[in-house]
């Protein structure tokens, strides 16, 4: 690859290292351990083989892997659709309030993740107060359960992917000239044409981002399902937990894992080699940091 | 004329700001017709309140025969040019132009032909396929003319179009424009700040201020003949003298006491009587200045001036002259370079004349309509500036 300027090296040369020691070096290793014979005991075994990735033949794994598919998808689908009247109302929102707003959705990372899903588990229990609540307006019947289901596992990633979602969302439509939808309603569009034709690809990076950092995750999750799914609500990564601390099967897991990565980076990659795009960065911060150190330099 | 758009009695607020107060225009058919006022005045909200991103309080928008005032903006037979063009980014040239035949429901052929030959109309052809990044301002400019002049509307509005083109584009874009209404003559309503883009265009001007009308008339009428200290101070320049009536004159002229000026005479329009207090303006352009005391004429006034300073601009020079009173704001044609004549400079004594017909007694009149006029604030401002540009100079060459 060829840099254009030596300023570029020297700026992410930080990260790269960074990104090395505790990204790349870790995938690679989990991608070889996948390919290498368990150990009875624990741990990982000699030679080489496939039987890390027997799993995919387990009559079960399909099952688990569409759930977590779908699960994701749907949480996607909800996360984006409750975060786009929230973030159109903060962007078009006075700064004052826009400030409050983002505090008010900043607050829960106040407290731990593992709290909060603990605290869901007290809500939905079924001597808590939303079950009471709908047994007396005969919502669910006595034995219904709310807990334990896939239905308490996708309340719960929306509940914790939501204010991702909303954050780009929001950066997006801030950006937003809302200039050009009313140029299109003045060439004759209706509402929803111009929400569609030119509202939608004006925000279309927040989407892409909103849909990177809900989907992605949530194919991943494992405290959610654990603690609030049940068997009925197991995805991946509770299968994933399960090779690894149950069986002590580190090449099945492993192979799991891999099979999660390459389901994640496979659509980019193919975008990538047949539609000959460069890939998308997260932010035009890098362009923006050049032509300051280019400038500078050409004062000096 | 026939009445083709007319605002009637429009009344617009915005909480406890009065944008639009008590509008009515009513516009021809085929007219270029400028709303011409400082910002603030209320012209965008009216441009707006005829696209319909906004509704009026009171009063009605009636365009062909209907009444448009609460309509959506997708249902009324009008096309907007945005300030900064809005052209949508995420579309080439030829899609953007497109965009409203699409949504009409043409054909595909159709839209092929009509946005065909809008590209040649504006002599875009050559970078349909571009995206609107990728193209100048002025071509951005004919882009977003284009996309709204391919709806067919019955009315353009052009909010102020050529604010972000730089001075040559910007004087090439109102030819241009000129010769696109000559192609299309649908109405247009443009809205702007600048006098000269008004004047230049239109065949009639609304001036604007504070969300009311201060004269609707055509450009030499809005120059020649204001009728209020704004107009008369917001288009050009004018110099603005206090004095009362004291007596008619045959032929519609009146006898003036002015400071300085006893005998005054000015062109009454027959609604000023003896013992009003008047508001007399006078254009830079028509006070005459003489060496010599010039020949008596009763219809000409003269009063004695020295020349406090001077902006040489090439084609012309303006002067101020301190008269009394009055600082007094002329200028001088150079029709030919006088070789032969020592130019007027500083601290010349001058005799200054200007012609009864020349001067307008104003009806209405604020006294900060005085600020508008470009009066230097002290004598020695020019000797100060070239002091600067001396300083600069000197940074540079160190």
């Amino acid at each position: 690859m060829k840099f254009k300027n030596a300023n570029e090296i020297k700026i992410s040369i930080s990260s790269l290292i960074w990104l090395t020691l505790f990204f790349v070096i870790p995938t690679i290793i989990v991608v070889l351990i996948s390919f290498r014979n368990s150990d009875p005991s624990g741990g990982i075994g000699v030679g080489w083989s496939i039987d890390g990735f027997a799993d995919v033949f387990n009559p079960s794994f399909g099952m688990i892997l569409w759930r977590t598919v779908r699960l994701s998808l749907i949480t996607t689908v909800i996360c984006l659709s409750l975060a786009m009247p929230v973030s159109i109302y903060m962007a078009k929102a006075e700064e004052k309030i826009q400030n409050w707003l983002l505090l008010l959705i900043a607050i829960p990372f106040w407290t731990n993740f593992l709290i909060r899903v603990y605290a869901w588990k007290i809500v939905l229990h079924p001597e808590g107060l939303v079950k009471r609540l709908f047994l007396t307006l005969g919502l669910v019947s006595e034995n219904a359960s709310l807990l334990y289901n896939e239905g308490a596992v996708l309340l719960v990633l929306v509940y914790t992917y939501l204010p991702f979602a909303i954050l780009p969302l929001y950066t997006a439509i801030e950006k937003f000239d809302f200039r050009l939808i009313e140029a299109a309603r003045d060439l004759g569009s209706g509402q929803i044409r111009s929400f569609i034709k030119v509202f939608l690809p004006g925000i279309s990076q927040g989407i892409i981002s909103a849909i990177m950092v809900v989907f992605i995750p949530a194919l991943g999750s494992y405290v959610i399902p654990d603690m609030v799914g049940g068997p009925d609500g197991e995805m991946l990564g509770n299968k994933i937990a399960q090779r690894v601390f149950v069986d002590r099967n580190l090449p099945k897991g492993s192979g799991l894992s891999t099979l999660l990565i390459l389901a994640v980076i496979l659509p980019g990659l193919i975008r990538v080699v047949y539609k000959k795009i460069k890939p998308i960065s997260a932010t035009p911060l890098n362009r923006k940091i050049n032509s300051y150190l280019t400038k500078s330099k050409s004062k000096s | 004329m026939k009445e083709f758009l007319v605002f009637d009695g429009i009344d617009k607020s915005f909480g406890d700001y009065k944008a639009v107060d008590n509008v009515t225009i009513s516009i021809g058919q085929g007219e270029i017709f400028s709303l011409l006022g400082p910002s603030g005045c209320g012209k965008t909200t009216l441009l707006r309140l005829c696209a319909g991103f906004e509704s009026p309080d009171k009063g009605r928008i009636i365009l062909n025969g209907v009444n448009i005032s609460n309509l959506p903006p997708n249902k009324r037979k009008v096309n907007t040019v945005f300030q900064n063009y809005a052209l949508f980014p995420h579309m080439s040239v030829r899609e953007n132009i497109a965009f409203g035949l699409k949504v009409a429901g043409k054909s595909k052929s159709e839209i092929k032909q009509e946005v065909d030959s809008m590209l040649d109309l504006i002599q875009m052809t050559d970078h349909a396929d571009k995206k609107p990044a990728l193209i100048s301002g002025g071509q951005k400019q004919r882009v977003a003319i284009a996309r709204a002049l391919v709806n067919k509307p019955q009315v353009l509005l052009l909010d102020e179009p050529l604010a972000a083109l730089d001075l040559k584009l910007r004087q090439r874009m109102l030819i241009e424009l000129d010769q696109i209404h000559d192609e299309v003559g649908i109405t247009f309503l443009f809205i702007t700040h600048d006098q000269g883009e008004a004047m230049s265009l239109s065949d009639r001007i609304a001036v604007m201020n504070e969300g009311k009308i201060e004269q609707i008339g055509r450009p030499v009428e809005i120059y020649e003949s204001p009728i209020s200290s704004f107009t008369a101070a917001f288009i050009g320049d004018t110099n603005f003298f206090d004095g009362r009536v004291i007596e008619t004159l045959p032929d519609n002229y009146s006898l003036l006491a002015i400071d300085g000026l006893p005998n005054a005479t000015c062109f009454n329009d027959s609604t000023r009587s003896v013992g009003d207090m008047v508001h007399v303006s006078v254009r830079p352009e028509k006070i005459m200045m003489h060496r010599e005391s010039p020949p008596f004429d009763h219809k000409m006034n003269v009063i004695k001036g020295v020349v406090e300073n001077l902006v040489y601009l090439g084609g012309h020079t303006k002067y101020w002259l301190r008269a009394g009173e009055w600082m007094i704001s002329a200028q001088q044609q150079h029709y030919h370079f006088q070789l032969d004549e020592k130019p007027l400079t500083w601290n010349d004594e001058v005799f200054l004349s200007w012609h009864a017909d020349d001067g307008f007694m104003l009806e209405r009149y604020h006294i900060d309509d005085e600020k508008m006029l470009t009066m230097p604030e002290d004598g020695d401002l020019l000797a100060k500036d070239i002091g600067d540009c001396d300083n600069i100079e000197d940074e540079l060459v160190n």
